[in-house]
């Protein structure tokens, strides 16, 4: 198939960018949308142009490191048949001759390091603000020792599946990370385990959500639908419960 | 080939052509008597240090998947000041994350007769004899405090209805112990550590540097005291001095270009660490999976593994003949040969990874192979439909059958999977002792990166339990007890072994700028990755070996005249990053063929053609090859040094494995 890619330059944060046209006449359909950037990537260097960067880390869709808005899309699903991640999306959800515009995950929080590279270093530092569970190695208890609910185990595990990419905050209208945090607030106050910080994590990593430039939730719902592991949307529910109880209690 | 062309002593031809032969491993620093209380007694007798000085200790780690990250967190809690560095934009990234399958412990929880005994044998007997004893029993003992630890941090297991944690069973062993959260075993393990990890950021104990590539090793006196680093964004070369390195950067599949690896998966720390001295163990030992998603073209960038578990249901085949070219529903069963049933009736679909890749490679290489370029096997579900229901089988393996769907474009109810064999995992990699230091003092190497605990063959849900048994629990212990002992002195960033070595990383990429050729970084790997495939894959046979390192050598030569590196060394350069690293893995690649070269035996992911029974299994010669291979760098241009390690066997007997 034959492609037209109108792909976002920018060599690095001060630079204002543009968009290039680059004609891709002989895609296989059976390609990935990154082994096709791989293939234009080997005629940009060769014609000695500057080849397109873009994070990619295990091209599984399972380690978050890759991510690019397609056609207005963060991972760009096209017409493929499931939720996905720009590296499990295939050329075969494109149509022969179609314009594929390609931008970077755009949000203030998240600088442009160049072309469709971006920083998302502040999600790490919302974890950092309290994500975790306060244990030291070696002096765990015995591990049946604690039984978690079949139901509760299995709503935490499915919030666990986060894969930490950004495409929540880049869909959000309001570049908010509240899909992203709510999934770890939901992970951890689901478990036994998560109980005792459990008023202290919520408004720390809030606190630090807010702090890195996120923006509010105003329950658009525009994360859900691109978050490629199914987030259920509930969770900021769930957030904004832990969030109200910590701060009344907090006022106690 | 008969086994009587072996020669019956070591022969010396190809020392004299290939390597050169050392004085054997004197002391791998084990402690002695019975083995269950070795490593008791090793961190009874380990010296501490004391809490107020370890704040003045500094330590580097490199690597964040299981084991670096929990290395660092758990040394950084103990109160070190600790430097963590990936090359990721996350050390939430790391490869660790995409392990599906699970992680055995020696729990008991379902009283089917498992213990630390029983663990330590099937891992043993799984390598096939090709693991030291004491490391594996170590491994065993700690297994189960890897659960309670990650339990405890909030690691969703999956769980019965009663609230307790659930295992299941994996190839290659007759009780349950293998603990899971879904398919994503290692992401929920990795994230633990991470958040373990990034608490101790938050406590200010450990300093993390994201996108920063280990490019040198620093060795001063004898000893290793730091690294240097380009960073990713700003191309920046800086040095970072310590008391002690730890390496934690995984595997080096991805010298076979293919692979299920991630795309930055790199041997470059290790290798540069070789370089400077430390021994690299076993290098020829790869496993290969095998059901992966076949190659589907030129352009394909990495390969996916479809779980194991797959093979308890679907049925392996191909079409008896190599002319039958109809759609495969429509070939009728007299038609088909279910090759694994066939020679294997007692394991039939369920046989250990290295014998179901060999058994798919000879029936494609007879010409019977399916799918584009005839490198494929069916892998059938018709059977599993029929008899349990779609339903069921949705149930049991969804998301799978959509992750192949949507790679492949098929739909796997209707039609059977395509799968063949993949590099999956290295069961080699730096050389280190009973405490995982390597022959060079304060150099500390876990996980995949070291050599240690595998032998030739990697159980299944045995990766993660090493990853985490290193990084929780034996580097926190053997690393200070290294610290305790030796007073060093602080090294500064003007120390001339610092500036040498920031020097040699600087030259090196200006090189790499400057040559400028007309061959990507991508074509010499992807020329690499098909040498490494055909002659030092599945199976390698003298002829081929010495074939390979010819065509490495030459390809070697070419590389350092012909690159094409684009853009500057100031700036973020993804084909320096992968210049920098291929020009590792094709050094790498010719020990690899080496290794395998002198090994003329058969051993788990190790298939010497020449060393085969009558029908065609595996034929290992202890007598002869019952070592380990520890090899010293021989400089550049010069022989590599092969140093032996005995392996010793006092608890397990050795046996010929058999899967008939």
């Amino acid at each position: 198939m034959k492609i037209t890619l109108r792909v976002w330059r920018q060599k690095n944060a001060e630079d204002p960018g543009h968009m290039q046209t680059i004609e891709v006449p002989d895609v296989s359909s059976h390609m990935s949308f990154l082994e096709m950037l791989d293939v234009v990537n080997e005629r940009l260097a060769l014609d000695g142009e500057d080849p397109i960067a873009f994070d990619s880390d295990c091209r599984e869709g399972i380690c978050g490191m890759c991510g690019v808005v397609i056609n207005g899309i963060p991972h760009g699903r096209a017409d493929s048949p499931v939720q996905t991640t720009t590296c499990q999306l295939h050329m075969r959800s494109f149509v022969d001759g179609a314009v594929i515009d390609v931008e970077p995950f755009r949000s203030e929080a998240f600088p442009i390091i160049k072309d469709l590279a971006v920083d998302r270093s502040a999600l790490d530092r919302v974890i950092e603000s309290g994500g975790y569970i306060s244990v030291n190695t070696g002096s765990a208890p015995e591990a049946n020792s604690t039984p978690v609910p079949k139901a509760h185990a299995d709503h935490a595990f499915e919030s666990a599946t986060c894969i930490g990419c950004g495409a929540c905050v880049a869909a959000c209208p309001n570049g908010s990370a509240m899909l992203f945090t709510s999934a770890k607030i939901t992970h951890l106050g689901l478990l036994p385990q998560g109980q005792p910080e459990r008023d202290s994590r919520v408004l720390n990593m809030v606190a630090q959500h807010d702090a890195e430039g996120f923006g509010g939730c105003t329950n658009i719902g525009e994360c859900t639908a691109v978050c490629p592991k199914g987030i259920p949307f509930d969770n900021i529910s769930r957030l904004n419960h832990d969030l109200l109880g910590a701060l009344v209690r907090g006022e106690d | 080939m008969s086994t009587e062309t072996m020669p019956d002593t070591h022969s010396s031809i190809d020392a004299d052509d290939y390597f050169v032969l050392g004085d054997p491993i004197a002391d791998t620093a084990a402690p002695a008597g019975p083995i269950k209380d070795r490593w008791s007694k090793r961190r009874f007798d380990a010296h501490l240090v004391n809490p107020a000085n370890r704040r003045k200790i500094k330590i580097i780690i490199v690597g964040t998947g299981l084991a670096g990250g929990a290395a660092a967190a758990t040394l950084g809690e103990a109160g070190y000041q600790v430097e963590s560095f990936c090359y990721q934009d996350s050390p939430r990234r790391a490869h660790s994350i995409a392990a599906q399958g699970g992680i055995n412990a020696a729990k008991n929880y379902k009283n089917d007769g498992d213990s630390i005994d029983r663990l330590f044998y099937d891992t043993v007997k799984g390598g096939d004899y090709r693991a030291r004893e004491s490391n594996v029993y170590r491994l065993a003992e700690v297994s189960a405090n890897i659960i309670d630890q990650c339990v405890a941090q909030g690691v969703p297991f999956a769980r019965e209805y009663g609230g307790l944690l659930d295992t299941r069973s994996f190839g290659g062993v007759q009780v349950q112990r293998t603990f899971y959260a879904r398919g994503q075993t290692g992401q929920q393990l990795l994230i633990g550590a991470y958040q373990a990890l990034q608490r101790q950021v938050n406590a200010g104990t450990v300093r993390m540097h994201t996108r920063h590539d280990m490019l040198e090793l620093i060795v001063v006196d004898g000893r290793a005291r730091g690294i240097v680093t380009r960073d990713l964004i700003t191309g920046e070369v800086e040095a970072w001095t310590a008391d002690v390195v730890i390496l934690a950067t995984g595997g080096y599949g991805n010298v076979f270009f293919l692979s299920t690896n991630a795309m930055g998966s790199n041997v470059t720390a290790g290798w540069r660490a070789h370089r400077k001295g430390a021994y690299f163990g076993n290098p020829c030992y790869t496993q290969i999976h095998p059901t992966c998603i076949p190659v589907s073209g030129d352009y394909q960038s990495k390969l996916t593994l479809m779980s194991e578990s797959l093979r308890n249901d679907g049925r392996i085949w191909v079409p008896k003949s190599g002319e039958d070219k109809r759609d495969p529903r429509d070939i009728p069963e007299e038609d088909r040969d279910y090759y694994l049933e066939r020679r294997y009736p007692a394991f039939g679909n369920l046989v250990p990874r290295d014998i179901a890749s060999r058994a798919a490679k000879y029936v494609c290489d007879e010409g019977r192979g399916v799918g584009p370029g005839g490198l494929g096997v069916y892998l059938d579900f018709a059977d599993a439909i029929n008899r349990l229901g779609r339903k069921a089988v949705e149930a049991k393996y969804g998301n799978l059958f959509d992750m192949y769907a949507q790679i492949t474009g098929e739909n796997p109810y209707e039609t059977p999977m395509r799968i063949y064999p993949a590099v999956h995992y290295t069961m080699g990699g730096l050389w280190v002792d009973y405490d995982l230091q390597s022959s060079i003092p304060g150099l500390f190497v876990g996980g995949e990166a070291n050599f240690s605990d595998h032998g030739a063959n990697r159980l299944g849900a045995s990766a993660l339990m090493q990853g985490l048994a290193d990084g929780y629990f034996v580097l926190p212990a053997t690393v200070p007890d290294y610290l305790a002992e030796h007073k060093l002195a602080p090294v500064p960033l003007d120390h001339p072994d610092v500036l040498e070595a920031v020097q040699s990383v600087k030259d090196r990429i200006d090189l790499l700028l400057s040559i400028q050729g007309h061959r990507t970084v991508d074509s010499f790997h992807k020329e690499l990755g098909h040498i490494m495939w055909e002659y030092c894959g599945m199976e390698r046979t003298e002829s081929g070996l010495k074939k390979a390192i010819a065509e490495i050598r030459r390809l070697k030569a070419e590389f350092w005249s012909d690159v094409l590196v684009t853009g500057k060394g100031l700036e973020l350069n993804q084909a320096l990053e992968r210049a920098n690293r291929v020009a590792d893995f094709i050094e790498l690649g010719e020990l690899m063929c080496i290794d395998a070269l002198e090994r003329r035996e058969s051993a788990g992911g190790h298939f010497r053609g020449e060393s085969q029974t009558e029908d065609g299994e595996a034929l290992r010669h202890d007598d002869e090859y019952a070592y380990v291979a520890a090899w010293e760098w021989g400089g550049d241009g010069g022989r590599p040094i092969l140093h032996k390690e005995d392996l010793v066997y006092e608890y397990v007997e050795m046996k010929q494995r058999s899967y008939k």
